[in-house]
């Protein structure tokens, strides 16, 4: 693979129960593309903690995964409230997520968390009132 | 040991089993989808008592041999549709939580 490779994805943010079909649909596509699974692994869940995190505070937003020779990366992009305090939410427990949320099972203050675990690198842009983006990579090699 | 196999071994009921010839290796329990996606290891089975549509994009990611639901929770078709879309399995358990972890390790 010489070129790299785009997926774009809009996160639909009205639904709660249909996220996860950008996730799902980028681990076929790595599938396919022949990456080890252990990697499809880690880039499907960050994903997924991702699209849930856009979902739950941002109503929505978009994500690209462009895969190249020695990398994966995955950008996310929102026009939610902001993060105030990044440090602050990339603490493993914090979370500003609704009691509804939580019933579901998510708000745990992980999806940060877990999405630097899996990750080479991760940093986060944001502004609050204007919105967020997080650039992700695993490496390949 | 496949998920069929368990299930047959701890006479778990099964509520969806579109790839029952998975291979097993290790148990992780959690309820909070977040810490199952950060802790929980590919080919696990996962006990849990959540039941949304969302456990099963979660087993699905994180790559689990299949969910085991204790306590005797059950799950809507829509879900079991989607398991079976998915190639995510499902078993139940009328066991409690701590029991349906101890038959899983006595029978892997």
């Amino acid at each position: 693979m010489s070129e790299s490779l785009t997926f774009h994805f809009d996160v639909d943010g009205e639904d709660f129960t249909s996220a996860g079909q950008a996730s799902v649909q980028v681990k076929k596509n790595l599938r396919r593309l022949g990456i080890p699974p252990e990697i499809i692994r880690q880039v499907s869940i960050a994903m997924y903690e991702g699209e849930i995190n856009m979902v739950i505070h941002a109503g929505g937003g978009v994500a690209d995964v462009i895969v190249s020779e020695n990398k994966i990366e995955i950008i996310l992009e929102d026009h939610g409230p902001g993060i105030p305090d990044v440090e602050l939410a990339m603490q493993e427990g914090y979370s500003t997520a609704p009691d509804s949320v939580r019933s579901l099972g998510f708000g745990a203050g992980m999806g940060l968390p877990n999405m630097k675990r899996y990750m080479d690198e991760m940093t986060i842009d944001s502004v609050v009132g204007k919105g967020t983006t997080i650039k992700m990579a695993v490496y390949l090699s | 040991m496949t998920v069929k196999e368990l299930s047959e071994k701890c006479k778990f009921k099964t509520a969806a089993l579109p790839d029952g010839d998975r291979e097993i290796d290790g148990c992780y329990i959690g309820d909070l989808l977040s810490w199952v996606m950060g802790r929980a290891e590919a080919d696990c089975v996962w006990i849990t008592i959540m039941s949304n549509l969302n456990i099963i994009a979660v087993a699905s990611l994180a790559d689990v041999s299949c969910i085991i639901l204790s306590e005797g929770v059950t799950v809507d078709d829509s879900i079991l549709k989607l398991a079976e879309e998915k190639d995510v399995n499902i078993l139940l358990s009328d066991k409690k939580t701590y029991e349906t972890a101890v038959a899983v390790y006595e029978n892997i």
